[in-house]
């Protein structure tokens, strides 16, 4: 049986030469990298600010950088979403910024902003893999 | 650094609809439309919670 409903277009051509892993790989070390790469400036320039400001707010209100553990799953889930901030993630830890626990109320803030970021800059830096594989338009 | 309730709030809310506005539309002019929504719900929503909890104090 036929049908004359079409698939729509989901290719939208490659945008780059440069491989999406290597892309996506940028976008996640450095936010906005990827954007860069595939010469989307302003967005790029968009995300940088708003990872980094977050990320720097975060650490302004005293957040907490979580470590590598296994204690409990929130804390597990929170290392991830800090780790999602890439190179951001590693100059807070080989410069001990942050806080290793929440001490104030405010702080709890501080940290939110600083995990969200991370999960931000991870969908990013997918969209900037989308966009030179094709899959997103433009 | 000392920040209020209301002003993390708009922080929160821009930095995160840029990126939903960026990442979820591709024609720039959506962007900018979805990012503006988002941008509002955010902060609606997040009035609009923080009065029905003081419905339920009160």
């Amino acid at each position: 049986m036929t049908s004359n409903v079409q698939a729509p277009a989901r290719t939208a051509g490659k945008t780059t030469t440069m491989p999406a892993a290597l892309i996506l790989l940028a976008g996640w070390l450095v936010p906005g990298a990827g954007h860069f790469l595939l010469r989307k400036w302003i967005r790029g320039s968009l995300i940088l600010i708003s990872i980094v400001s977050m990320f720097g707010i975060g650490l302004a209100l005293k957040g907490k950088i979580y470590s590598p553990n296994t204690a409990e799953l929130l804390d597990m889930l929170n290392f991830a979403g800090n780790l999602g901030t890439g190179l951001l993630y590693v100059i807070a830890r080989v410069f001990d910024l942050g806080q290793a626990s929440v001490q104030v109320a405010i702080a709890d803030y501080g940290t939110k902003f600083i995990v969200v970021a991370g999960l931000l800059n991870i969908i990013s830096a997918v969209d900037a893999h989308s966009l030179a594989t094709g899959r997103k338009a433009s | 650094m000392t920040i209020s309730h209301f002003g993390a709030v708009l922080l929160f809310s821009l930095f995160t609809s840029v990126i939903f506005g960026i990442t979820q539309r591709s024609d720039p002019r959506m962007m900018i439309r979805f990012g503006a929504f988002c941008f509002v719900l955010f902060v609606g929503g997040t009035i609009a919670a923080s009065w029905l909890m003081w419905l339920i104090k009160h």
